[in-house]
C-alpha cells in the first residue's frame, strides 16, 4: 500500500482544483448574499408596509425550506421556464438567495439595536431617512454585525459543499471521487477538513483583526 | 407685534388611547426665550417633538414663519407634506436632546460638520471652519478630535448644541438638556444656553432648572395634563402663581 505521503501528493492536485471551485462559490455567494441581505434588511424596516411584507415573506420562505431543495429548485426549475444557466451560476444564485435571507435578519437586528435617538438626531438636522441610514445608522452597526456575520459566512463556506448534488466538483465532491477510487476515506477526508478549516480560520482571523481596529477607535 | 416665528394652534397628540397633548396654543416671537416647566408626563417633551415633527400631531397645526410644518390642511383633512419639504423645514429648527444623541462613530468636530456637509452641501474646508468656530463658542475647541464616548456628559451636550447651531437654525428646541447630567456638569451647559439666549436666539426650553427659567426665560409656560395651565413672565409665575396646580408644582421643586 502507498504511504500516506505518497497518497497525499497524488490526490492533492485534485483536491486543490475542488478547493478552487469552493472558493469561487463562497466568494461569489458571500458578496451577492451580503448585498441582497442589506437590501432585504432595509426593506424589512421600510416605512412602506407593502415592502416590509414582501421582504418578510421572502425571508420566511428561504429560512423555512432546505437549502438543498433551493439549489435543486433553481438548478432544475429555471430551465423549465427557459432560463438556462451554467451549473455554477445556479448554485451561486441559490446560495446567495439563501444567505441573503439570513444576513437580512442579522443586519435588521443590528439596525434595530441602534438607539432610536440616533435617527431622531439625524432627522432633526434635516437629514433624509436614507442619508441618516447611510451616514449615521449603518456605520454604527459594523461592530455588532461582525460576530454574527462571521458565523453566517463560515456556514456559507461549508454549505457550498451542497453544490455536489448538481454535479459541481468542489472540494467535497473532489474528495469523494478520490476516495471512491482509493478506498482510503480517512486520509482523504482529513485533507478535505483541513481545506475547509483553512477558509473558515482565515475568515475568523480577518474578522478578529477588523474588530480590534474598530475597537481602537473607541 | 410682528408675525410670530412659531405658532402652535390647537395641537393634540394621542398615543393610542392616551391623550398626551390636549389642545396647545402657543406663539413664540423672534428672539424670545420660552421656558416650559411642569411635572413629568405633562406633555412638555411631546410638545417640543411635535414642533419639529419627530412626533406627528393627531390634530392641530404648527406654523413656522407662517408656513405649515409637516402636514397641510387640505379641505379639513391633514395631508403629509413631502419628506423633502419637512427635511428642509427641520434644518431651520435645531434640537437638543436629553440624552445628547451625538453620533458615536464621529469625532466632536465631525458631528458638527456632518449636517452642513451632507445637507447644506458645504465644502469640507468651510464646514470645518464653521465647526471649529462653534466648538470654540461652546468652549470645546481642544476636544475637536475626540470621540463622544471620551467626553463627559456636559461636554457631549455642548457639542450637541454646537451641532444643532451648525445648521444656522432660526429657533432652538431644548428637550430637558440637563436632566441626564451629573449635577456638577449642569452649570456649563446652562452657561452655553444663557450665552445663546443673550445672542438673540429664539429658544424653547423644556427644563426642570427653575433658576434658568427665572433668569433667562422671557416667558414661562406651566404645563400639566397635556394643557398649558398657566403662563406669564418668570417673576409672576415664580412669585405669584395664579393656579393651584402651579403653586403645588412649584412648592415641590423650589
Amino acid at each position: 500500500m502507498e504511504s500516506f505521503l505518497g497518497y497525499s501528493i497524488k490526490i492533492l492536485p485534485f483536491l486543490l482544483k475542488g478547493m478552487q471551485q469552493t472558493l469561487i462559490l463562497t466568494a461569489a455567494s458571500a458578496t451577492f448574499g451580503t448585498l441582497l441581505g442589506l437590501l432585504l434588511a432595509l426593506a424589512r424596516i421600510a416605512p412602506a408596509r407593502f415592502v416590509r411584507t414582501v421582504a418578510g415573506g421572502y425571508v420566511t420562505i428561504f429560512r423555512g425550506t432546505p437549502l438543498m431543495l433551493q439549489i435543486l429548485f433553481i438548478w432544475g426549475a429555471l430551465p423549465e421556464i427557459g432560463i438556462v444557466l451554467p451549473d455554477t451560476a445556479c448554485v451561486i444564485i441559490a446560495l446567495s438567495m439563501n444567505a441573503g435571507a439570513y444576513i437580512a435578519e442579522i443586519i435588521r437586528a443590528a439596525i434595530q439595536s441602534i438607539d432610536r435617538g440616533q435617527m431622531e438626531a439625524a432627522r432633526s438636522l434635516g437629514m433624509s431617512y436614507g442619508l441618516a441610514m447611510r451616514r449615521v445608522i449603518l456605520p454604527q452597526t459594523f461592530r455588532r454585525l461582525l460576530p454574527p456575520m462571521v458565523n453566517e459566512l463560515a456556514a456559507l463556506t461549508k454549505d457550498t459543499s451542497l453544490a455536489m448534488v448538481v454535479g459541481i466538483v468542489e472540494l467535497l465532491k473532489a474528495s469523494q471521487q478520490q476516495q471512491s477510487q482509493s478506498f482510503r476515506p480517512a486520509e482523504t477526508y482529513v485533507w478535505t477538513a483541513l481545506g475547509y478549516l483553512l477558509v473558515t480560520i482565515t475568515l475568523m482571523s480577518l474578522a478578529n483583526r477588523f474588530e480590534k481596529k474598530l475597537e481602537a477607535r473607541g | 407685534m410682528a408675525q410670530p416665528i412659531l405658532q402652535v394652534q390647537g395641537l393634540h397628540k394621542s398615543f393610542g388611547k392616551l391623550e398626551v397633548l390636549a389642545g396647545i396654543n402657543l406663539e413664540v416671537q423672534q428672539g424670545e426665550v420660552v421656558v416650559v416647566i411642569g411635572p413629568s408626563g405633562s406633555g412638555k417633551s411631546t410638545l417640543l417633538r411635535c414642533i419639529n415633527f419627530l412626533e406627528v400631531p393627531t390634530q392641530g397645526r404648527i406654523l413656522f414663519k407662517g408656513e405649515e410644518v409637516g402636514q397641510k390642511d387640505v379641505g379639513g383633512k391633514l395631508v403629509s407634506l413631502p419628506e423633502r419639504v419637512l427635511d428642509q423645514q427641520r434644518t431651520r429648527m435645531g434640537m437638543v436632546f436629553q440624552r445628547f444623541n451625538l453620533f458615536p462613530h464621529m469625532t466632536a468636530l465631525e458631528n458638527v460638520m456632518e449636517a452642513p456637509v451632507q445637507v447644506r452641501g458645504l465644502a469640507r474646508g468651510e464646514a470645518e471652519a464653521l465647526g471649529m468656530k462653534l466648538l470654540t463658542r461652546v468652549g470645546l475647541a481642544e476636544k475637536a478630535r475626540t470621540y463622544p464616548p471620551f467626553l463627559s456628559g456636559g461636554q457631549q451636550q455642548r457639542v450637541a448644541i454646537a451641532r444643532a447651531l451648525a445648521m444656522e437654525p432660526d429657533v432652538m428646541l431644548f428637550d430637558e438638556p440637563t436632566s441626564a447630567l451629573d449635577p456638577e456638569l449642569v452649570g456649563e451647559v446652562l452657561q452655553v444656553m444663557k450665552d445663546l439666549a443673550k445672542s438673540g436666539m429664539t429658544m424653547i426650553v423644556v427644563t426642570h432648572e427653575m433658576g434658568f427659567a427665572r433668569e433667562v426665560g422671557h416667558r414661562v409656560l406651566f404645563m400639566d395634563g397635556g394643557v398649558v395651565v398657566e403662563e406669564g413672565k418668570p417673576e409672576q409665575i415664580f412669585t405669584a402663581p395664579q393656579h393651584p396646580r402651579t403653586r403645588e408644582f412649584l412648592s415641590k421643586v423650589l
